[in-house]
């Protein structure tokens, strides 16, 4: 839309001369605009179907709703399940992932860093189906003398209240699995920005005496805030439309909303649900489940929109 | 808290690479000297040696003895981070912290070194410190400002007062003008007419003109070839070195008929 306010104006200010011969620009220009309304208009696409497909599912209830007298609270828990396991999947992998950065960026010798750096960017290539495989049958059962240890100390948080599931299939598993899987592209965009501070900044801090920790905080850790929130942003948004692990590896009670996140009673996630529930759903349950990928849809658009808006607000000139 | 420095047979690498050798000299206290010489001769090398901020390149490394006040400074028990807390240093591009306001930025050294700090004590050494910088007057009035929304001029005279809030016993400049006008240039080396009288200063520049207005003493660097290790052609008194130097190569390239 910008772009054909735009085109009068520039075709102005430019000779004729140069509009005429310079025929790789015109085709160039055209492809990368032709690219960019294909991007808007499959996205646009999308919205549209699940507005409309989603929309009758407002006149659902009971047996449609999946036993819930309106969709709303259906979705609803849902929603929260979805968020719950993100946020705790991003408290986990937030300091993993810049400890890892770090390491990559400024501790470790490039002979070691390199390698390392490699292993994070392939753990990104690891299906997700294979950590729902890990998940369920690795992690699990190890992570339920786990839980049993937050019970008996954090038992008064209500996330660790109890009692302790048994399989160790909870939302805390599948959070953790997440914050994995999040952990390459979250890791490999903090290690970028944290490579990128000035030198002259860490130069600065270090001729003051600082020690390589301070210099970090000093000089990296300030200059690289406003990307680190967008990385972590751009991890979270990885988290919340997750399906297959989280479908495999949690045991969930359905659209239930518990803060209980030890326990086998389990909030749902939307994608989760919605992998789990399609292929039995007829009539307006599937406009119900649309419904839910609205949601979704709406909730990682807000969190990507918050993620760049960060990252080019808070942009420190060096 | 002035200090002298000694430097005997130093050689600096950088990996297997021998990029400075055989760099002998005393640098008095309370006095200003000067590195000069061509691009790539090493100079800067030597100026960061005598911190120790060359070590922060992996593989640099030295051969020789650098003594401030009888105590080597690359004894094993010597931590670098306490080296660079005594010897303070000024870079060619002005390097105020971005983040952090005119206040903050002078207080830097000084919140790594003491981590309490009472406000009136802090408050003395902004004002003292950027009194010393000359820039006190310029900018008491903002001082909660970023330090980025100060000029060049200001911006090194910002870095120089952060410099000299520790209290250090030498300040070492590499080129501290080269990216300044002339007239920010003229405030600096006022100013380090001035910081004479408290600090011993090392200074590297280009342009001799400012070598020969302040410095007591001058050093000149040279590569025998390109791919040579640099080396110290000859120090000497600065009037000596512009009027009457021992050496040829200082006088061709003082005077200009450098190749």
């Amino acid at each position: 839309m910008t772009t054909a306010i735009r085109e009068p104006e520039q075709q102005q200010e430019l000779p004729a001369r140069a509009r005429t011969t310079r025929v790789g620009d015109a085709v160039f220009r055209r492809t990368a605009l032709g690219a960019a309304l294909l991007v808007v208009g499959l996205l646009a696409g999308v919205a549209i179907f699940l507005v409309i497909q989603g929309l009758p599912a407002l006149d659902a209830s009971g047996e449609q709703a999946y036993g819930k007298p309106s969709v709303w609270s259906y979705v609803g828990p849902l929603l929260f399940g979805t968020i719950l396991s993100s946020a705790l999947a991003l408290v986990i992998v937030t300091p993993l992932a810049i400890g890892l950065a770090l390491v990559i960026s400024h501790y470790a010798p490039s002979k070691v860093a390199k390698p390392v750096g490699y292993l994070v960017d392939l753990l990104a290539a690891v299906p997700s189906v294979v950590f729902g495989l890990w998940g369920i049958a690795v992690l699990a059962p190890r992570m339920v003398p786990i839980f049993d240890w937050l019970n008996d100390w954090f038992g008064w948080i209500p996330l660790f209240a109890g009692p302790v599931s048994n399989s160790g299939r909870t939302l805390l598993t599948a959070s953790v699995v997440l914050a994995l899987m999040a952990l390459p592209i979250v890791t490999a965009i903090l290690r970028e920005i944290f490579a990128q501070t000035p030198t002259t900044q860490q130069e600065a801090a270090l001729a003051l005496g600082a020690t390589r920790w301070e210099m970090i905080r000093m000089a990296v850790l300030p200059y690289a805030r406003s990307g680190m929130v967008a990385a972590l942003l751009l991890g979270l948004g990885r988290a919340l439309g997750e399906t297959m692990a989280v479908a495999m590896v949690l045991s969930a009670t359905g659209a239930i909303i518990s803060f209980d996140v030890i326990s086998s009673a389990n909030s749902n996630t939307i994608a989760a649900a919605i992998a789990n529930n399609y292929a039995n759903a007829a009539g307006l349950k599937i406009n119900v489940l649309i419904f839910a990928g609205l949601a979704l849809f709406v909730l990682t658009f807000a969190v990507n929109f918050l993620g760049r808006y960060v990252a080019t607000r808070g942009q420190v000139k060096a | 808290m002035a200090k002298s420095i000694d430097v005997s047979d130093l050689d600096i690498y950088y990996g297997d690479f021998l990029a400075v050798e055989g760099v002998n000299m005393h640098i008095k206290a309370r006095s200003v000297t000067a590195f000069i010489g061509p691009s790539g001769c090493g100079k800067s090398t030597v100026l960061r040696s005598l911190n120790r901020m060359h070590e922060v390149i992996p593989g640099a490394h030295v051969q020789g003895k650098v003594t401030v006040d009888g105590q080597s400074l690359y004894d094993s028990a010597v931590d670098p981070v306490a080296v660079r807390r005594q010897i303070g240093m000024v870079f060619q591009r002005p390097n105020p912290f971005p983040t952090m306001s005119i206040y903050e930025n002078v207080l830097a050294g000084n919140r790594l070194n003491s981590k309490k700090m009472k406000k009136t004590e802090a408050d003395d050494i902004v004002e003292r410190s950027l009194k010393g910088a000359n820039l006190w007057n310029e900018v008491k009035d903002r001082l909660d400002k970023p330090g980025m929304g100060l000029s060049g001029g200001q911006q090194q005279r910002l870095c120089i007062a952060r410099a000299i809030a520790v209290e250090p016993q030498v300040l070492l400049m590499d080129e501290p003008c080269s990216a300044l006008d002339p007239i920010s240039t003229s405030a600096i080396e006022d100013l380090i007419h001035e910081l004479k009288s408290d600090y011993t200063i090392v200074i590297v520049t280009h342009n001799m003109q400012q070598a020969a207005r302040v410095s007591d003493e001058t050093g000149f660097f040279n590569l025998k070839a390109a791919g040579q290790p640099g080396h110290l052609v000859e120090f000497n008194a600065t009037p000596k070195m512009f009027a009457n130097p021992d050496n040829e190569a200082t006088e061709a390239y003082i005077s200009g008929r450098f190749g």
